[in-house]
């Protein structure tokens, strides 16, 4: 637990695709590496992790070359001191809880004995109790991912690896163990590496977000940096989806000081809370009718994208509003100006955080 | 909707029904034939005779010899087929499989221009070692694994195929090295493939009889296994012949019983 | 025209070929497998003379071709190698007629080529220091060798009792077995592989091979007229030249 990751992932597939990836994680500090489908995010991980070996670049983990094929340096994955949480968790079916967790503490040559007593503590720890037997066939999705948090955690790893945490689990337990996970990764003293594809999961999770793209990293920058001025594309479509955490009660959610209304009344406690930039309607004075969601601001930004134009807007709440370019031209606006924005109830998404 | 579907489903076509029991028959009236055929008043003696004790003791010894070996052997090639590229990987594959399709009595031939006292590799053998596979129990030992190791072989390499190599590089983070994988994670992962291809393979090595005979020969005590007595027998003493058949379907019933859980069931 | 002309001769040939083979009837003959080699020549030259059967010969251990026709195999002609075998065959009532003893032979001692072990006789049976091979009990060739070597007063210790006397000269000619007994006639045929060791006659057995029309097969004339051609003149100078004695 004594440094940073540093790193520099080259690797050429051999279908053409090529990776290029540059990441430095302090120790204490969550970084998210965030991007599509086939963006060479699980190449990254194999290769930080060991399992794949750089063509180019490097890994440094502390003041330990991991991996740098220019000096002709590879530590194997079982010489690393890296604890992964595999995507599907990857547990061993055949082995107990316990046993799994126990697996690398006996693979570096702890005593049968000191290394169940270490899982026991690791089990109880990650509220595991009374599942120690159980094989992960009997697991439900959150249990099974604790399971593999506990199992990468119990060697003391330098570096925590998390391959899509949340992504196997349900939508319904998934507000809760994000939560958890929070919990669990500011626990965790080394540097920590979060590989999604689930925008939520990286806002809430890191600190800072590195977005990747074809085997590029694409932009670099905290959470509302990204989502407040998104550099491509792909970042302005995900980081576009406004997200807020906030506390809802009687219809309505407060987000900070501002009051959102929504439609579902039934809503309560804390939840995150979305808006689509296209349901959001800008206007030169204030809206006629009614509209629950209507407030007054400025534009802060506006950007072209094609065929869409998006308007980044300020206080009291900051969001992203899509446009088509016909009606920014009708509306005549420009950078500072007051507008009047609105947004339907039955448009403000609501999730249990 | 649910009751209809049990109607349809207890109702299967005629003709698949009709195959199906001419098919099975193929299976079940030779052994109406060696039933009728058994003299079991005298079953017991029969088969307490020095000569039907000798082919059960040497085929138990021969057959699971060779599962052995198969084991020692046939997982690492298995292994090295599933898990290693390399030019001539095909060709390599063909050649285990080989004596799958190979009728066993050429497989001992070859066998024994290879591995007799005058062959290939077996005269270099017997120069040194004085060792003579051929009239020897290791002669059958080494025919049946020459017949049966192909089972293991493949059962495993099909199964390593199966396994996700996720789980052995989930080990490998956790600082197992690559033997601790392959004990604790490879091969526990693979058991039940495993056992079903220890199963066929100690069953194809007790059932072993064309390569045995060409290459090991024939001796009582030596290297007459059960179907190498049975043949012989058949030439002398037919109820003994019967006897002795008697106990390799009820040998082979018992090794499939073994099996049922694991593999057919699953099938 | 000329071209016609060759297209209508060859569809004619190719119909003539098929009438042919499917108008010749079969004689199915079981013979003993130490027949193998006289018996090919016996049928070609049998089926020069008789274009309108097809001698089709199956060959075995005179026992295992017992079974097989008292299991009920359509056989027309069995030629065993052993009067035993025939006689259990004509007691359960599946011939017709006559056996006839056709051939008679006799063993020897088989070899390696050119004697690498230095066997010289059949004392040599009982040395554990010689890789000796038999055929099994129960089959003539096995039955005929333990005769001469009681005859000689020799206790073998064979290494191997194999099935046939194909098996066993196989693995002499290998060189993986030092010596063994079989048919006079199979060391006449394999001499270029196979040297042999004459048998006192004394000690020797007198091998008779007899024949006989079978009542379960299914072309009794065929079989009558097959069995006529190996007693005749031809028959018989055929059988003499693969080693067989006159009976």
């Amino acid at each position: 637990m004594s440094g940073g990751l540093a790193t520099r992932l080259v690797v050429a597939r051999d279908t053409g695709f090529t990776l290029d990836a540059e990441l430095a994680i302090l120790p204490g500090r969550t970084v998210a590496l965030l991007g599509p489908n086939g963006a060479g995010k699980s190449t990254a991980v194999a290769a930080i992790a060991g399992l794949l070996p750089l063509d180019d670049g490097y890994v440094r983990l502390g003041d330990k070359a991991l991996d740098e094929p220019r000096e002709g340096q590879f530590v194997p994955a079982e010489d690393r001191n890296i604890g992964v949480v595999f995507q599907d968790y990857v547990l061993f079916p055949h082995l107990s809880v316990l046993d799994n967790i126990a697996f690398g503490l006996r693979s570096r040559g702890v005593g049968r004995h000191a290394a169940a007593e270490s899982s026991r503590d690791w089990a109880d720890r990650l509220g595991l109790a009374g599942l120690h037997a159980r094989k992960p066939v009997d697991l439900s999705g959150g249990q099974a991912q604790r399971v593999a948090l506990a199992r990468a955690l119990a060697t003391h790893p330098e570096l925590l690896l998390l391959d899509e945490p949340l992504a196997a689990l349900d939508v319904t337990t998934r507000a809760q163990l994000r939560r958890d996970l929070i919990d669990h990764l500011s626990g965790f003293a080394g540097p920590r590496l979060v590989i999604t594809h689930d925008p939520a999961e990286a806002f809430l999770l890191a600190d800072e977000i590195h977005v990747i793209e074809a085997g590029a990293i694409t932009q670099v920058g905290s959470p509302d940096e990204i989502r407040l001025r998104p550099r491509t594309k792909y970042i302005a479509d995900l980081a576009g989806s406004n997200l807020f955490s906030g506390v809802a009660a009687n219809g309505t959610v407060a987000v900070g000081a501002h009051t959102l209304t929504i439609a579902d009344t039934h809503a309560a406690g804390d939840v995150l809370a979305t808006i689509n930039p296209r349901a959001i309607s800008i206007h030169r004075h204030r809206p006629e009718g009614s509209p629950r969601n209507a407030w007054q601001t400025t534009i802060v930004r506006i950007e072209h994208h094609g065929d869409r134009v998006r308007l980044q807007t300020g206080s009291p709440l900051p969001l992203t509003a899509e446009l088509t370019p016909v009606a920014v031209a009708d509306l005549v606006l420009r950078i500072d100006e007051p507008i009047w924005l609105s947004v339907k109830a039955t448009e403000v998404g609501v999730d249990a955080d | 909707m649910s009751s209809r579907r049990a109607r349809i489903q207890a109702r299967p076509p005629v003709p698949l029904i009709a195959l199906a029991v001419v098919g099975v028959s193929l299976f079940a009236v030779p052994l109406i034939g060696l039933a009728m055929q058994t003299p079991w008043t005298d079953l017991l003696t029969l088969l307490n005779g020095d000569i039907v004790r000798d082919a059960i003791w040497l085929s138990l010894l021969s057959a699971t010899g060779a599962t052995a070996i198969a084991f020692v052997l046939g997982v690492p090639l298995a292994w090295v087929l599933a898990r290693v590229e390399f030019p001539g990987k095909s060709l390599i594959r063909g050649l285990v499989l080989l004596p799958l399709v190979l009728p066993p009595v050429v497989g001992g031939a070859a066998l024994l221009f290879a591995l007799g006292r005058r062959g290939v590799a077996g005269e270099p053998i017997y120069e040194l070692t004085g060792l003579v596979l051929p009239f020897s129990t290791w002669g059958v030992v080494v025919a049946a694994t020459f017949v049966a190791m192909p089972f293991l072989v493949i059962t495993v390499e099909g199964a390593l195929h199966n396994l996700d190599g996720k789980f052995e590089g989930a080990a490998a983070t956790l600082g197992a090295g690559k033997w601790t994988v392959l004990r604790r994670v490879t091969l526990p992962m693979i058991a039940p493939s495993l056992i079903s291809g220890l199963v066929l393979t100690w069953a194809r090595a007790l059932g072993e009889f064309g390569a045995t005979i060409t290459f090991a020969g024939n001796l009582q005590g030596r290297t007459q296994t059960l179907p190498l007595a049975v043949f012989v027998a058949l030439e002398t003493d037919r109820d003994t012949a019967v006897a002795l058949s008697l106990g390799m379907v009820a040998i082979s019933l018992a090794v499939l019983v073994v099996l049922r859980d694991r593999w057919w069931r699953s099938l | 025209m000329r071209r016609l002309l060759i297209v209508a001769l060859a569809v004619l040939g190719l119909v003539a070929c098929g009438t042919g083979s499917s108008n010749r009837d079969q004689v199915l003959v079981s013979a003993a497998a130490s027949l193998t080699d006289a018996f090919a020549v016996i049928e070609t030259e049998f089926e020069l003379d008789h274009l309108d059967l097809d001698i089709v010969i199956n060959h075995g251990g005179s026992s295992a071709l017992r079974e097989q026709i008292l299991a009920g195999a359509p056989v027309d002609v069995f030629a065993s190698a052993n009067p035993v075998t025939m006689t259990q065959v004509l007691d359960e009532g599946f011939v017709v007629g006559d056996l006839v003893v056709f051939a008679v032979n006799s063993m020897a001692i088989a070899v390696p080529f050119g004697n690498p072990a230095g066997v010289i006789g059949l004392d040599d049976f009982a040395d554990d220091a010689f890789l000796v091979g038999l055929c099994a009990q129960g089959v003539p060739c096995g039955d005929f060798a333990r005769s001469v070597l009681a005859n000689a007063g020799v206790d073998p210790a064979p290494d191997t009792n194999e099935p046939d006397v194909r098996a066993l000269l196989t693995k002499i000619e290998a060189g993986e077995l030092d010596t063994g007994i079989v048919y006079a006639t199979d060391i006449a045929a394999r001499a270029d592989a196979v040297s042999g060791i004459d048998i006192a006659a004394e000690f020797n057995v007198r091998a008779e091979y007899p024949i006989a029309v079978l009542a379960e097969g299914e072309n009794r004339e065929g079989a009558e007229e097959f069995v006529s051609f190996v007693l005749s003149t031809r028959g018989q100078s055929i059988l003499a030249e693969f080693g067989f004695a006159k009976p």
